[in-house]
């Protein structure tokens, strides 16, 4: 498409999209590439080295889907170009990029007093930058196609100041904010940025923050992968710039 | 000229010359200035093509080092390419180590063991035994992964330091189809394309595999560029016809959105959108089309794509505009200054430039 995009909000169509997904091996990110998958998107599942990444991808694999793994860390930034290049390689240029990816910061959570300067900057790294620079290589190209999506994962730690959560609340309140700046600049040519606080859900990542939580009592990431999908597909309820809740949107969608 | 050795820190620091190219007046700028230069109802085309690390370090069979450049994608999971010698970018290309000749079967590896990616020669050039195709021994993801794991950007004697793989990408790339990076849209910011829609040009898109722009050998150069591949977006297909519909000018940004419309355009007699695969030279006698203006890297006299602006305007008016931008100071190759060459309306140029 050329530019300008007359819709703000196009409609986006899941079937045959090339999706890119960090975090992708295992959680909320492994839960949003096989529901990706399911929905005929090609998807490119970026993680850190580990046997539940391949995992991931056989099991989209075997039930029919097209996935691909990429092994690689977002703290750093010259994985950035190669994680792009070779996902659009494989996949076609990036359609929708899933910020997934982010780090608690040194567990167990602990004071910002009691915070290395080094920590900080590392979950800044991963879930602030990392994001950045990701949706920087991928967007340029989707404002020129005049399609593409972004979701940005949060917490409502990003909202809520809850102690201890320091370094990882204000990494996504930053996150947040920098979904509605950059919706600011490309809502008019066609490229959706929204962020979403995904709730409490059963990974690992929810048991290594709050240990003493009982898993069975949370919603499953299944459940919150498919009120992301629902958000992706309905930009008149998702627009750009939003900052959505799956256990809102879970409920309305009842 | 002086070479721009490094990739400049903002984009819209590069200078740009306006040419206009029935009267040889120019205008001294900046990218900034293609604000003022471009009309509303006019189109820039871009080549969204990102840039592949296409360059690969190893070793033959036999243990001859060498550089393997890729220079296009073919059918059959098979890439041409061109063998370097021993050496890296910090030697000119035309002082390297003779490439070995290799023969049809010579088995190539790049990386060490257990991270490597081998290839095997499947076809010689009968034009140029440095002129090869080959097969790489792995399946489409591990092709990727090697190429991104040991591949760079194919480099530049005259740099100050090697280039990145971020350092030679467009604002807008996307399809990672190209072996050398399309340079005349690299200085191109956002903020400028944006500020341009607002006022009314248009921006539209091809994918076009920009291939090797030399590789030190003039006898290999003159196979250069080899066919490469295209696509032509609907949209922009559409784009074009409003533009001309309304009397609009269709700039290109670089020589490969040429090669891709008027290479389309002589194949099929018309403009189409789609893909293919091109062998249109763009020469002095090329009668255009599509494109009605160029923005191109600063190229002079002697130089092979300097014939290809000779479809644009007069030797005689390239060689002023030439000197005058040495004399001004505008810096050449693949990270340097541009020039817009195009029409403009009388006296156009002389006002944007304001009291002499």
């Amino acid at each position: 498409m050329s530019i300008p995009s007359t819709d703000k909000n196009p409609t986006f169509n899941l079937h045959g999209a090339a999706a890119l997904i960090t975090g992708a091996s295992r959680g909320l990110g492994r839960a949003l590439a096989e529901a990706l998958a399911e929905a005929g998107a090609r998807v490119v599942l970026v993680a850190r080295a580990s046997p539940e990444l391949d995992a991931a991808v056989a099991a989209i694999r075997s039930r029919g889907g097209e996935a691909y793994a990429i092994v690689a860390d977002l703290g750093d930034k010259r994985s950035i170009h190669t994680i792009t290049g070779r996902a659009s390689g494989l996949v076609g240029p990036i359609d929708l990029l899933i910020n997934n990816a982010s780090t608690l910061g040194a567990t167990p959570l602990r004071l910002l007093l009691d915070t290395e300067c080094e920590d900080l900057e590392r979950t800044l790294a991963v879930n602030l930058v990392g994001p950045f620079r990701l949706t920087k290589v991928v967007a340029g190209s989707m404002a020129l196609r005049g399609r593409g999506v972004v979701v940005n994962i949060s917490s409502d730690a990003a909202t809520e100041a809850y102690p201890e959560w320091g370094g990882y609340a204000v990494s996504k309140a930053a996150l947040d904010h920098l979904t509605r700046v950059w919706a600011s600049e490309l809502g008019e040519l066609g490229v959706r940025m929204i962020a979403v606080d995904p709730g409490e859900m059963a990974t690992a990542m929810h048991a290594a923050a709050l240990p003493e939580a009982d898993p069975d009592t949370l919603p499953r990431p299944e459940t919150v992968a498919a009120s992301i999908l629902s958000m992706i597909g309905d930009p008149s309820r998702a627009p750009t710039g939003a900052r959505l809740s799956a256990p809102q949107w879970g409920e309305a969608g009842r | 000229m002086n070479p721009a050795t490094r990739p400049r820190g903002r984009r819209d620091d590069v200078r740009l010359l306006a040419i206009d190219r029935r009267s040889g007046e120019t205008l001294d700028g900046a990218v900034d200035d293609l604000c003022g230069l471009l009309r509303p109802g006019d189109l820039l085309i871009v080549n969204d093509a990102a840039t592949l690390p296409a360059s690969l370090h190893g070793a033959s069979l036999d243990g001859s080092e060498i550089e393997l450049r890729l220079a296009g994608r073919g059918e059959r999971g098979r890439w041409s390419a061109v063998i370097f010698g021993a050496g890296d970018w910090r030697t000119p290309t035309e002082e390297r180590g003779a490439a070995p000749l290799l023969g049809v079967g010579e088995r190539l590896v790049f990386g060490d063991d257990g991270e490597s990616l081998r290839a095997r020669v499947v076809a010689v050039d009968p034009r140029h035994p440095r002129l090869v195709e080959v097969e790489f021994e792995v399946d489409e993801e591990e092709l990727w992964a090697g190429l991104y794991r040991l591949g760079a950007p194919v480099q530049y004697a005259y740099l100050d330091g090697a280039l990145d793989l971020w350092s030679v990408q467009s604002v807008f790339a996307g399809p990672p189809w190209a072996f050398e990076m399309p340079s005349a849209g690299r200085p191109l910011s956002w903020g400028v394309l944006q500020r341009l829609v607002s006022q009314g040009v248009e921006v539209a898109r091809i994918t076009h595999a920009a291939g090797l722009s030399s590789t030190g050998d003039p006898r290999l150069d003159r196979l250069l560029p080899l066919p490469e591949r295209y696509a032509i977006p609907g949209s922009t297909v559409a784009a074009i016809a409003r533009t001309k519909a309304v009397g609009g000018r269709v700039i290109a940004v670089g020589t490969t959105v040429i090669r891709a419309l008027e290479g389309s355009f002589i194949c099929h007699g018309e403009l189409r959108p789609g893909a293919g695969v091109t062998d249109f030279l763009l020469s002095e006698e090329t009668e255009l089309a599509v494109v009605d203006g160029v923005i191109t890297g600063m190229h002079g006299p002697g130089e092979s794509h300097r014939h290809l602006l000779e479809a644009f305007a007069s030797p005689a008016l390239l060689d002023r505009a030439w000197a005058h931008a040495v004399e001004a100071g505008y810096l050449a190759h693949e990270l340097g200054d541009i020039a817009l060459l195009a029409d403009f309306d009388g006296g156009a140029l002389r006002a944007a430039s304001g009291p002499a």
